[in-house]
């Protein structure tokens, strides 16, 4: 299912923060329709490469590829144009705003003077979460607050799609849930994945990870040791990946 | 929204829009339980107040109270607007009194004949306006630039602008109101059939943005609900302004700062329901963060907030001025502030940001200028004023407070 051009491509990401190197010399990619994952120990630089994706963090080399032209994210708006919809961990709700409001947030549908019109929002709404089969959501009108740790992560993926985004970046979005819901979570993410999307799960959860990713990508202190197809890799080889940081040539960095 | 997908969790539940009326009642009533109580608890205060006032006092119930109650609410009502809209970001403006006390300043003297500086009425209100507004600007960029916290932005506004009050009248220590126009802003009372002719306006529009909606919701192929609740906002606001211009055409008319207030809550009302702009705002009270990463400026939002709150300051200082058709070195003092912020407040803003209407600036400013002018009537003492205003205070907040622990608990 997977194309073979990758359509988002990072090469040689560097970014230090302070003396802190958070970043350094990272290559990384994700293909259409392909689930990748990107794990690692707590501090190996997940979370800042997401970032420096998501345009929220400069980034101080290295260049950021999108349908194998180069691009430059600047801030959350470039990668939004792009295509490039991140879900954070701490989901970045408003939980005084209902799902319609919330889906739409910063991108709100309005006439030329700024009067919002909520029909077509509301009903763009209900058919994303339909078309995602997010049917758990009694009332796209009542406020986020209201709902579950699993409603609240398929509100925030359903968000990442309804802009025809082609990459979705997750940060550990089960990290919260039950098993039900991160069954439902799951299903979410495989479904992104079948509709054509470029889809990156940032993951401590390798059971997750080797239910529903295609390739797993394996950061260590800043650095990437390296890009394992989940068919021919074990969670021993993921685990001594990440914790030594042994590349055994599956791909060399 | 059909239901026709397999439940693959033991979440999964049919989704259930209520359309019937029981249905629609029975859901407020779960919500009420989980501690929801909207504007229940101000229907009660104020049919406490009134029912024990028109108790005590003769002439509380009147015609001719009820058009000495409008213009003196409308100072309170109208710097609450701008309350709402500070509280609704999750911040505090505390130098709304002194700087309508400045703004009156600005306008005294702008219509001041023989000071060199008299302009017309139209311009030393749009004068005072703009320094409100520029003021509050000001301020807002300090705490959204700088990160300063508002409380202490605006407590060093505080002070500042009674002191430029004081400088400013220094001297003389009052200037006299003489321009007409100006005056009449608090002390004109429209003819009976202009009043209907208001009345008649109300229902026509909100008529209108119920038909509108029902119209839009068909074209988008969206179930468009109950009629009862659809009519429910039009048949409740209809109702109050036919009344209130039956009453206060018994007395003198309808007062123009009652409909100047009208006008400024539906205004505001509009753009904070209705337009990006407004959504936004509940958005950076809500969750900054999450607004930031949504892409929305949460810094512009910040800044137009507080020149939202200067500028209506400002209209509280001109409401003020032109009732005492006075300004003096009292301007903006007293309990101004604190009666803006509590009104706000007790009709149901949240002091911790992002929920709130602005029709609270009404209720509240209702419930404590109701309250006050009946103590006044009876002829309590300004302290006994204070107590009850602070124990409503206290209440309300005391209401949101709890409400909102049984909302988290009840996860909501």
């Amino acid at each position: 299912m997977a194309t073979t051009a990758p359509i988002l491509e990072l090469r040689g990401i560097t970014k230090t923060f302070g003396s802190v190197q958070a970043l350094e010399n990272v290559d990384f990619e994700v293909r259409s329709g392909e689930v990748m994952a990107l794990v690692g120990d707590n501090g190996a630089g997940k979370s800042t490469l997401i970032k420096s994706v998501a345009g929220i963090y400069p980034i101080d080399a290295g260049e950021i590829r999108f349908d194998d032209r180069k691009v430059g994210v600047h801030g959350p708006k470039d990668a939004a144009r792009l295509g490039i919809e991140v879900v954070y961990q701490d989901l970045a709700l408003c939980d005084n705003l209902d799902v319609v409001q919330n889906m739409f947030l910063g991108r709100e549908v309005h006439s030329p003077l700024f009067r919002l019109r909520e029909s077509p929002m509301e009903q763009r709404t209900a058919e994303t979460l339909k078309s995602l089969s997010v049917t758990t959501i009694r009332s796209i009108r009542q406020p986020v607050a209201s709902l579950s740790g699993g409603q609240r992560q398929s509100v925030a993926v359903a968000r990442a799609v309804l802009w025809n985004s082609r990459v979705v970046i997750l940060d550990e979005p089960t990290a919260a849930l039950g098993v039900a819901q991160t069954r439902q979570v799951l299903d979410l993410v495989q479904r992104l994945a079948e509709q054509g999307l470029g889809v990156v799960l940032v993951s401590h959860n390798l059971n997750d990870v080797f239910e529903v990713a295609t390739r797993i990508t394996v950061l260590r202190l800043g650095r990437s040791v390296g890009v394992y197809e989940r068919e021919h890799t074990t969670q021993q080889e993921i685990v001594s990946a990440i914790t030594f940081g042994v590349s055994d040539g599956k791909t060399a960095t | 929204m059909s239901s026709s997908a397999q439940p693959s969790t033991a979440e999964l539940r049919q989704p259930d829009v209520p359309d019937s009326f029981a249905a629609v009642m029975r859901q407020r009533v779960e919500a009420l339980k989980a501690g929801d109580v909207g504007s229940l608890p101000v229907i009660i205060f104020m049919v406490a107040i009134v029912v024990f006032f028109t108790l005590k006092v003769n002439v509380f119930f009147t015609a001719v109270n009820f058009d000495n109650l409008l213009p003196q609410m409308t100072q309170v009502t109208v710097m609450a607007i701008g309350v709402v809209f500070v509280l609704l970001i999750g911040e505090i403006d505390l130098s709304i009194g002194y700087l309508s006390g400045l703004c009156s300043v600005v306008l005294a003297e702008l219509q001041l004949p023989g000071s060199g500086h008299h302009y017309a009425w139209w311009i030393a209100i749009l004068g005072a306006v703009a320094v409100g507004a520029f003021i509050g600007a000001v301020q807002g960029s300090i705490v959204a630039f700088l990160g300063v916290p508002s409380f202490v932005v605006t407590l060093a506004g505080l002070l500042a602008w009674q002191g430029v009050i004081i400088q400013a009248l220094g001297t003389q220590g009052v200037i006299t109101v003489y321009d007409r126009q100006i005056n009449d802003v608090s002390n004109y009372f429209f003819s009976n059939r202009f009043g209907w002719g208001l009345a008649s306006l109300v229902t026509a529009g909100f008529v209108l943005i119920a038909a509108g909606r029902v119209i839009s919701r068909r074209r988008a192929g969206l179930r468009v609900g109950n009629v009862v609740v659809l009519l429910f906002p039009v048949i409740v606001w209809s109702t109050a302004a036919w009344l209130a211009v039956a009453v206060a055409n018994h007395d003198r008319g309808v007062p123009f700062a009652g409909v100047l207030m009208v006008a400024l809550l539906v205004f505001w009302t509009y753009v904070a329901q209705r337009t990006t702009f407004g959504r936004h705002v509940y958005a950076v009270g809500g969750n900054a963060e999450a607004a930031r990463r949504a892409g929305i400026n949460v810094a512009f939002i910040r800044v137009a907030v507080f020149t939202i709150s200067g500028a209506m300051a400002a209209v509280g200082g001109i409401v003020a001025a032109s009732f005492l058709q006075s300004v003096d070195l009292t301007a903006g003092s007293g309990t101004i502030l604190l009666d803006a912020i509590a009104a706000a407040v007790i009709g149901g803003t949240s002091l911790f940001g992002g929920r709130g209407f602005v029709k609270a600036a009404l209720l509240g400013a209702l419930i404590t200028q109701t309250a006050q002018n009946g103590i006044d009537l009876v002829g309590y003492s300004d302290a006994v004023k204070d107590v009850v205003v602070a124990v409503i205070l206290l209440a309300a907040v005391t209401l949101d407070t709890v409400s909102r622990r049984r909302l988290a608990r009840a996860g909501r």
